[in-house]
């Protein structure tokens, strides 16, 4: 018989909403305020094993069909390639640059190709620990 | 900042500090785990929300700065919090945690519940 787990499910399809949005938020601060691509997977990471506890694994991979691995692979490759892409400027690896420029929208905005990067790691921790957590779930 | 802000931000600092220390309390003195729970899940969560709440106004009126986070905390506590306690209080009953000697009242026990209970323990 199934567990009848109701108030835990409708809580958490409230909250996850509220955690993933905090993470994105974390993810964007980290330039000028606590944050950064760390933490913000984290959090992401958080959500995704919040919605874990409440469904079960197959549910879990039919609404998001993401292989973990390849998250993790992607955000290393993107790492990787905002470094090798100070090249193209023939400055030394890992150079990155940083400029305001006047967006349509959002006004005067500080754009760092960092942010590139953050990107990579944020990928690379979701994929992490994400992958880690299923490949322990699933081991009966 | 003027001196009425100021003190209604303390006195709700002071009374969330004191929910918190009835918490505690409440938790050291009270007989079983659902009694407990029922201190620990309601008056902590009050706790913390009149300090945070607290917290949002100071920084409104001193720095003007309305932080977002606090009130998304806010929110957050106020929703997580009953949920945990109520999570852990179904773990414990269907782990055949006793109730104190001086319960009178247990619904779940009846007939026809107990069955539902009995399945949910060996699912």
């Amino acid at each position: 018989m199934k567990v009848n787990d109701l108030i835990l499910q409708t809580v958490t399809t409230f909250l996850a909403f509220i955690i993933f949005i905090f993470s994105i938020y974390l993810f964007f601060a980290g330039h000028y305020t606590p944050g950064g691509g760390f933490i913000g997977g984290l959090m992401t990471s958080a959500a995704l094993v919040l919605l874990l506890l409440a469904y079960d694994i197959k549910t879990m991979q039919k609404a998001l069909p993401i292989n973990f691995l390849t998250v993790a692979a992607v955000g290393l490759m993107i790492s990787i390639l905002t470094g090798v892409g100070a090249f193209l400027f023939d400055v030394p690896f890992l150079t990155h640059a940083f400029q305001y420029i006047e967006l349509p929208i959002l006004g005067k905005t500080a754009l760092a190709s960092t942010l590139a990067f953050d990107l990579g790691v944020y990928l690379v921790v979701v994929g992490i620990a994400m992958t880690i957590i299923q490949t322990i779930g699933e081991s009966e | 900042m003027t001196e009425t802000v100021n003190i209604f931000i303390g006195v709700l600092v002071l009374l969330g500090a004191l929910l918190s220390l009835i918490t505690t309390f409440g938790l050291l003195r009270l007989p079983d785990v659902y009694c407990r729970s029922h201190a620990a899940s309601k008056s902590a969560t009050l706790g913390v929300l009149l300090v945070l709440v607290a917290a949002l106004l100071y920084f409104w009126f001193e720095d003007n700065y309305f932080s977002a986070r606090l009130v998304l905390g806010i929110v957050f506590v106020f929703v997580t919090s009953p949920v945990a306690g109520h999570l852990l209080i179904r773990a414990a009953y269907y782990t055949d945690v006793p109730l104190w000697k001086g319960s009178v009242q247990d619904d779940l026990k009846k007939k026809g519940q107990s069955n539902i209970v009995q399945q949910m323990k060996n699912s």
